[in-house]
């Protein structure tokens, strides 16, 4: 099977493309405009993070690529078609673990394999074996091996946000989106994961969407960030992180890095400004 | 282990304590057993007519079993319909509340209009003595499973029966198994109040017939059965439960085995 099948994507081609989507909720009446008119293209193996405040519709437009949630109007493709019509992989780590507390750690690791084709034809037959030491092999990447038989409630909050990204890896997906993984964390559990992250992502080049509110962390990890603004929410600024692979938190000191930081956050805070400004 | 021991040990006193209060107040009193039998005659009288309660204690044993296998089935079905969406959910509860409401004893004629006295008519009272509280947990439980979960799996684009099978179902078993420990002990509930009223076979016919006689000793005897059977059942469910639904509860010994 060659690289285009296997993951669906056609080299050349974006493999998330959003066409001035609008999205809204509520009525007539107390209408709030949560995306407005966002287009954004995202290149097979790219990692982007989508940076802003609160309300800014980031977790949105994660919603709209996952399929959980329908634009009010445009268009949004995913590996050149459009969402729902296709068989992407998407892989999804959230803000909480979300792990399963009735399943052990490495069965919730296993999860997406009983749900996504091709993997859930053999699952029966294979989660002694071949998916078991798959599972196996993942968590001990992130430093859980030996962990695989406990429950989530008996592991930390890092050490569940670990399973949760191994099962948001385990079904090799296309598409990886992060909804805040590290969001809950404390700073040093935090850097250790951008870590492991960032070398699951050199190993596996999936195309990744980040959200977040550190800027820190959309710079470290990021390949590009878009910057965006609330109320309605929109896209305001798209720019390429320079920095070679891969990096280490070091880097995170040097001056370009914090200056880049630095911008992004004027530009956040003066869209703000702005914003409050008006009536 | 050594609280649970004492814990335990004290539960075991408690039961004793209250047989051997009731014993010795009987004495002390010298209170008729035509009017409330000592335990030990009751005991006694259980040992030597065993052969003639026996075939009793089965075919109310067997009339529960068959009447609460029933209630789950159609409990458990009737809930995950109503569970698994929020128009079913808010359509259907004032109607089962109505039903819930109707006393089950007032059925039972009806039920013997209609099939006559007998087994029958037992099974379908503990059926409907049980189905109420299985349908309204196993709907609850189902209807307050976290999104989130349906997220993880909405994201892998799993079906409905996808998502109903591996979250919601797993989700509801403690609220099932909860409701399961109530709707067993409904089921004698249910099956002795029919065998009262119409059977000629059944612990519920036995004390009848042994009050109407003034054999009070048996009637006695006839609720030791009953609450024995009962015990039995709420301690086989709270086997399963643990084993099933330890993780709901974060036991040790649950993740030991599980």
């Amino acid at each position: 099977m060659n690289q285009a099948l296997a993951t669906g994507v056609v080299p050349g081609n974006p493999v998330i493309d959003l066409e001035r989507v609008n999205v809204t909720f509520g009525g007539e009446k107390n209408k709030t405009v949560a995306l407005a008119e966002t287009s954004l293209r995202i290149n097979n193996g790219e990692f982007v993070a989508l940076v802003g405040p609160s309300g800014c519709g980031k977790s949105t437009i994660l919603k709209l690529v996952a399929g959980t949630l329908s634009p009010s109007e445009g268009h949004i493709f995913v590996t050149g078609r459009e969402i729902g019509a296709n068989e992407v992989r998407i892989g999804m780590a959230f803000q909480n673990p979300t792990l399963l507390p009735w399943l052990n750690i490495r069965d919730n690791v296993m999860m997406p394999l009983k749900i996504v084709p091709p993997f859930k034809r053999d699952f029966a037959k294979k989660k002694k074996s071949e998916y078991r030491d798959r599972a196996q092999a993942l968590l001990a990447k992130v430093g859980l091996s030996g962990f695989g038989d406990k429950f989530p409630w008996q592991l930390s909050g890092g050490m569940q946000q670990r399973a949760s990204l191994c099962r948001a890896l385990i079904h090799d997906p296309t598409l990886l989106l992060l909804d805040e993984p590290f969001g809950a964390l404390d700073q040093f559990t935090r850097e250790e994961l951008w870590e492991i992250m960032q070398n699951l992502w050199i190993e596996k080049k999936p195309t990744v969407l980040l959200v977040t509110h550190d800027l820190k962390e959309a710079a470290y990890l990021a390949s590009r960030i878009c910057v965006m603004q609330a109320r309605p929410g929109r896209i305001i600024e798209d720019s390429v992180v320079p920095f070679a692979r891969p990096r280490t938190i070091d880097v995170s000191f040097e001056p370009e890095f914090v200056s880049l930081t630095q911008g992004l956050r004027e530009r956040i805070v003066a869209a703000r400004a702005v914003k409050e400004q008006q009536p | 282990m050594k609280q649970d021991t004492k814990r335990r040990v004290l539960s075991a006193c408690c039961i004793l304590g209250f047989f051997v209060a009731w014993e010795a107040i009987c004495l002390a009193f010298g209170v008729s057993d035509m009017v409330l039998p000592r335990p030990s005659q009751a005991v006694s009288t259980l040992i030597t007519q065993f052969p003639a309660i026996w075939p009793h204690a089965f075919q109310t044993i067997y009339t529960t079993l068959v009447g609460l296998g029933l209630g789950i089935l159609i409990g458990v079905l009737l809930g995950m319909l109503i569970g698994s969406s929020r128009l079913a959910y808010d359509v259907a509860y004032p109607m089962l509340v109505g039903f819930s409401s109707i006393p089950k004893v007032a059925i039972v004629p009806i039920l013997v209009l209609w099939f006559g006295a007998g087994t029958v008519p037992a099974i379908l009272t503990a059926m409907v003595m049980c189905v109420f509280p299985i349908v309204v947990n196993v709907a609850t439980g189902l209807a307050s499973t976290e999104p989130e979960l349906q997220d993880v799996m909405r994201t892998l684009k799993a079906t409905k029966l996808e998502i109903l099978w591996n979250i919601g179902l797993p989700r509801t078993m403690p609220y099932f198994f909860a409701s399961l420990k109530v709707a067993a002990t409904l089921a004698f509930v249910g099956t002795v109040i029919a065998e009262t009223v119409a059977s000629n076979r059944g612990i519920g016919n036995l004390m009848m017939i042994a009050s109407s006689s003034f054999d009070v000793p048996l009637v006695f005897a006839g609720l030791f059965i009953l609450a024995g059977l009962g015990v039995a059942l709420y301690i086989i469910f709270s086997a399963m439960e643990a084993r099933v639904t330890g993780w709901a509860v974060r036991s040790d010994d649950f993740a030991a085995h599980g």
